[in-house]
């Protein structure tokens, strides 16, 4: 069984439009029980059953976690997507019941830290949410710079300032309010961590720039779910099972492996986390790879993939599953 | 060398330059010449924002090499202990982007890391080189008395004298390796003492 990927069954409580953009969903335990804790930066992967389509994503969690009666996540809606935001948008209402998998965390706060510095672009505020309901819990040093296209798209940004007044500094890409980040990221007291959650762009820019000031790779967080990209449909054999599955447009590799019967590890689903990582036992044609965990070099060498975001163009590919 | 038995027990590497802008050696003795093969390998303009601090020999060996190197500041305490203060001001007012390197003898690697990290460095964050003796620094575990330059195995205490088998069991924390007594049991029994910590 897929590990980590232990399920809870709960039903929506509540469904909030927040924006244009983004609604929130709120989930309760249908036995009534607490659910399990978390820590601040943790997600969970949600199941959407969408007539005989199951779509799995993963979203951060962005309650608080001093507070396990509920958990919330905020969607924002993409139209050109695999449409798994879409699903959610229109199908998910309160009272229905859903299931989502126990809360993983791969971008959690290292609690050593002196200080913590959050860089958050877009909706990549949802961990954030968290990460500071858990610092401001326990007397936590941070400050968090949240990049949004505009003010009534800045999700969240009122309830943050509210809460944390100058902790929390906002920029406006449509009033060419820019982050001076080497400036930042200078005058950083040593014991400093830096987190970055956003869109691709955002995190390499920083990273870049925080390996080029002399950060430690060790001080610098990030996570950023690459969501699984639509492409032309192709063809892969299984020789472990002794499978071939033809991998649809919309699908993804690890969905078709799925479907096939066949039930390879995962965990975030979102190029992250590792867990699904697969052995390529030949290969005729070219890897499209979307990942944030394997090497460059891994990505050259055409020996591995991440089955839950990448794809494959060409004649044939032979699988280790 | 140092080989690792225990997974506590402090493995050194080889000083390479870090990315950044300001960097902090600090060395003792053989240490030196770690930041000089070190420079080898620096790109230019690296010691415009470097800070050496050395504590040389009494004969005052390798002051020469490193004031060649030209670094923004060379600063040359006479001992490990009447450098602490200014240590810590440097460490207390540097701000991320700051990177250290730490060479010479495991006590100094030892101490000065001890210091950084109470200033929220992480270990693995820092740049370290074991040059020179391989003299330990031990507390014993029964009186809490550290024991400086420790060469042989078993140890005497300095403090409460007991006999101590000095254990790869190292403490960061501390900055020194356990020593435990090698014969509880029976006093009168006394193993055999070697230099073993050269």
């Amino acid at each position: 069984m897929s590990t980590g990927t232990t399920k809870l069954d709960v039903v929506v409580s509540d469904v909030v439009p927040v924006n244009d953009l983004v609604t929130r969903f709120h989930f309760r335990r249908r036995d009534g029980e607490l659910l399990p804790t978390f820590s601040g930066g943790a997600h969970v992967v949600v199941e959407m059953r969408d007539g005989d389509r199951t779509r799995l994503n993963p979203y951060s969690l962005m309650g608080s976690p001093l507070n396990t009666s509920e958990y919330t996540i905020s969607v924002r809606r993409d139209d050109v997507g695999r449409g798994g935001s879409l699903f959610m948008h229109r199908s998910v209402k309160p009272g229905l019941e859903m299931v989502i998998s126990y809360p993983v965390n791969l971008f959690s706060l290292d609690l050593r830290a002196r200080k913590h510095l959050m860089l958050a672009g877009g909706i990549g505020i949802t961990p954030f949410m968290a990460q500071t309901a858990q610092l401001a819990g326990s007397g936590g040093n941070f400050e968090l710079h949240y990049t949004c296209r505009t003010a009534s798209l800045g999700t969240y940004a009122d309830i943050l300032q509210q809460r944390y007044d100058r902790r929390v500094k906002l920029y406006h890409d449509d009033r060419d309010e820019r982050i001076d980040l080497d400036r930042l990221l200078s005058t950083q007291p040593l014991g400093t961590h830096l987190y970055v959650c956003g869109p691709a762009g955002m995190i390499n820019w920083v990273r870049d720039r925080a390996a080029a000031l002399g950060w430690p790779s060790e001080t610098v967080h990030f996570e950023h779910f690459a969501a699984p990209q639509p492409g032309a449909p192709f063809d892969v054999a299984l020789a472990v099972s002794g499978k071939t599955i033809r991998v649809g447009s919309q699908q993804s590799l690890l969905e078709a492996i799925e479907a096939a019967g066949v039930d390879p590890p995962y965990l975030c689903r979102g190029g992250v986390c590792g867990q699904c990582e697969t052995n390529v036992i030949s290969s005729d044609g070219k890897f499209i790879h979307n990942d944030h965990w394997l090497s460059e070099e891994d990505h050259r060498s055409g020996c591995k993939i991440m089955p839950c975001v990448s794809r494959f163009e060409g004649k044939s590919l032979v699988l280790e599953r | 060398m140092a080989a690792k038995t225990i997974i506590s027990r402090p493995v050194y590497g080889t000083l390479s330059p870090q990315p950044g802008k300001h960097h902090l050696f600090v060395a003792d003795a053989e240490g030196a010449l770690a930041i000089i093969d070190m420079a080898g390998k620096a790109p230019a303009g690296f010691f415009d924002g470097a800070e050496i601090v050395f504590i040389a020999a009494p004969d005052g060996k390798h002051i020469a090499a490193l004031e060649a190197l030209k670094p923004a500041q060379l600063h040359l305490p006479p001992s490990f202990a009447s450098l602490l203060p200014r240590l810590r001001q440097t460490l207390t007012n540097a701000h991320m982007g700051l990177r250290l390197y730490l060479s010479g003898t495991e006590g100094l690697i030892g101490q000065a890391m001890q210091v950084a990290l109470e200033a929220g460095i992480d270990h693995t964050s820092m740049q370290t080189e074991h040059r020179g003796s391989l003299a330990r620094r031990m507390q014993c575990v029964h009186c809490k008395g550290i024991t400086e330059n420790v060469t042989t195995q078993p140890a005497t205490c300095a403090h409460c004298g007991l006999l101590l088998l000095v254990r790869d069991h190292y403490s960061r924390r501390l900055a020194a390796f356990q020593g435990v007594c090698i014969n509880a049991e029976d006093r009168s029994e006394i193993p055999p003492m070697e230099e073993v910590f050269r």
